[in-house]
């Protein structure tokens, strides 16, 4: 069954068409990349997806609910998680807490207002398997705010992760990081997404990055779709040239 | 924060608590005094649960502690002589108002939660101000005095005895503490600080945010109305000050005082309020201006409260 449908959404804020009638379906198990130039439409057209406002028309029907008109945190409790283009984590807070907030969530403890010795240690067990995965045993005990900007976003990450998410949405998890940071965070998605069975869409500007991690990409280019295929069609496509030259048509 | 303070400042806190009436009166101070510390401590606490642990100011705590006050007072004077009940009306009556006027207002954020929150509060203010055939109006609720406590097997008598009093509100706020510390050290606890640190993220883990606010203030509301009706049972009286935002604006300033991040700031930030307070307006009617300059000075020189130069000094 088709994990995730968007059906001809649009999103207009006054008279700017932001997105215009895309659609896109992803496949259980998939890694999807959404690319196009700046201002094409990418990160509004998440947080359609991901709820953070609705769109102008158009459906998402999401493991055959139509969520189209659902709160964010709804979305979320049904297997859907997101990362931001700036890292959103807890920064006063160490990265085993930031972690153990979502993994409790998970664990549907979030209105218990107590815990029981035997959920702590599973909880604490959760923990240790997420800190590891994430590469970030040695820090687990710090400030996520005293951390690098790669090791914040390997949190972030984690902290979707630990929602045991059935789809995960990454804008533009790489933005702002040097080679070495890129090369990590790359390494890790591709380990969700083959060890874990993950479904994934992200957004990204890296091309490397890109034509690494997905089996099909999505070019947006003004708010509407340009092209949508296998990575090596859209290297030779000739529209998708001439859009990130910045000539369209 | 360092685990030997963490460690120490519980004990120490409850040592300095438990004998309070006893070294009060040699610091010039009496019972009453200490009453006022810990009810008034115990109504910042309250607010801060909100304040310090979810990241939403209130500026209208008064309504919900003053709607407690009444609600006890008219309890003792119009209905049954029982200061159980007259406690339990009190909480009932501050909690309904809070649970009602927080699902109107949980959608705000930020400088418009608190406009709004001081409007509500001032309502309440005016119905008990204006009315005067039910709540007395100016002059408040006199006439009455908090009853013996039957406990079935034997009867505390907290009517004349001010040290029975004094532990009778000690064991509520006890209560009323450690179920506020338990839930700040549960999973709902932790997705109140979520909020807190950061909204976006919280909503974005599932965490319906709204819905958690409004258990935070309904929580925060409750103890508040707890903390009202003890302040006027152990006054025998109680007025419109007790609603009114003034009021709410020092619970906002002896938690800001004490420590807003710490558990205990707002109980030690009221403790020096009361205390200079009574110290200074026996000199001065200008005591606010003293505190205010007090406050002032906390506020530029130690962001983190009095709690917050106590832990830098251990630490270092």
């Amino acid at each position: 069954m088709t994990l995730l449908r968007v059906q001809n959404v649009s999103r207009h804020f006054g008279s700017l068409v932001a997105v215009d009638q895309v659609s896109m379906t992803v496949e259980p198990g998939e890694l999807r990349a959404v690319i196009g130039p700046n201002g094409a439409g990418k990160t509004t057209f998440f947080n359609m997806i991901s709820g953070f406002f609705p769109p102008t028309s158009g459906s998402i029907v999401f493991d055959g609910q139509d969520i189209t008109s659902w709160p964010a945190h709804k979305r979320v409790s049904h297997g859907m998680a997101r990362t931001f283009q700036i890292t959103e984590i807890f920064p006063e807070l160490s990265v085993r807490e930031n972690l153990r907030i979502p993994v409790e969530i998970a664990a549907g403890f979030r209105l218990q207002p107590w815990l029981s010795r035997k959920d702590d240690v599973a909880v604490r067990a959760r923990l240790d398997e997420l800190v590891q995965m994430g590469g970030l045993t040695d820090k687990a005990d710090r400030l996520v705010g005293e951390l690098s900007h790669g090791d914040q976003r390997a949190t972030e990450i984690m902290m979707s992760l630990a929602l045991r998410p059935r789809l995960l949405l990454l804008d533009e998890p790489t933005a702002g990081m040097g080679d070495q940071e890129t090369y990590d965070v790359t390494r890790l998605i591709r380990r969700l997404h083959r060890d874990e069975k993950l479904s994934i869409v992200l957004i990204e500007h890296d091309m490397r990055v890109v034509f690494h991690l997905a089996d099909r990409i999505m070019v947006l280019a003004e708010g509407a779709m340009l092209a949508e295929g296998a990575p090596a069609d859209i290297a030779k496509d000739e529209r998708v040239q001439a859009a990130y030259l910045g000539k369209t048509q | 924060m360092t685990a030997v303070d963490k460690r120490l400042s519980t004990p120490v806190i409850w040592i300095l608590l438990l004998t309070m009436p006893y070294w009060m009166d040699a610091m010039g101070g009496y019972t009453e005094l200490a009453c006022r510390v810990v009810v008034l401590g115990l109504a910042a606490m309250a607010l801060n649960f909100l304040l310090g642990f979810t990241g939403v100011l209130s500026f209208g705590h008064a309504a919900y502690f003053g709607l407690g006050a009444y609600g006890a007072a008219m309890t003792i004077k119009f209905m049954v002589p029982s200061t159980a009940l007259a406690i339990v009306v009190g909480v009932i009556v501050g909690t309904v108002a809070a649970a009602v006027i927080g699902a109107l207002i949980v959608k705000l954020r930020g400088t418009y939660f608190a406009m709004v929150t001081i409007a509500f509060g001032q309502v309440f203010y005016f119905i008990a101000f204006r009315w005067n055939t039910v709540t007395g109006g100016d002059d408040g609720i006199t006439g009455w005095q908090r009853q013996p406590l039957n406990l079935g097997f034997t009867t505390i008598d907290i009517q004349h005895s001010d040290i029975a009093f004094y532990f009778l509100v000690l064991a509520l706020f006890a209560f009323a503490v450690a179920i506020m510390a338990l839930l700040l050290r549960s999973p709902l606890g932790r997705t109140l600080v979520a909020i807190r640190e950061n909204e976006r993220r919280a909503l974005f883990l599932g965490i319906p945010v709204e819905r958690h606010i409004w258990l935070s203030f309904v929580i925060s509301g409750a103890f508040c109305a707890l903390a009202g009706s003890l302040y006027a049972l152990l006054s025998n009286f109680t007025d419109p000050r007790s609603l009114h935002w003034t009021l709410s604006g020092n619970f906002v300033i002896m938690a800001v005082l004490g420590g807003m991040r710490s558990f205990w700031g707002p109980l030690v930030g009221a403790a020096i309020f009361v205390v200079l307070q009574d110290y200074v307006s026996s000199h001065t009617e200008n005591w606010m201006s003293v505190i205010g300059l007090f406050f002032v000075l906390v506020v530029t020189f130690f962001p983190r409260g009095v709690v917050g130069i106590i832990k830098r000094r251990v630490v270092s």
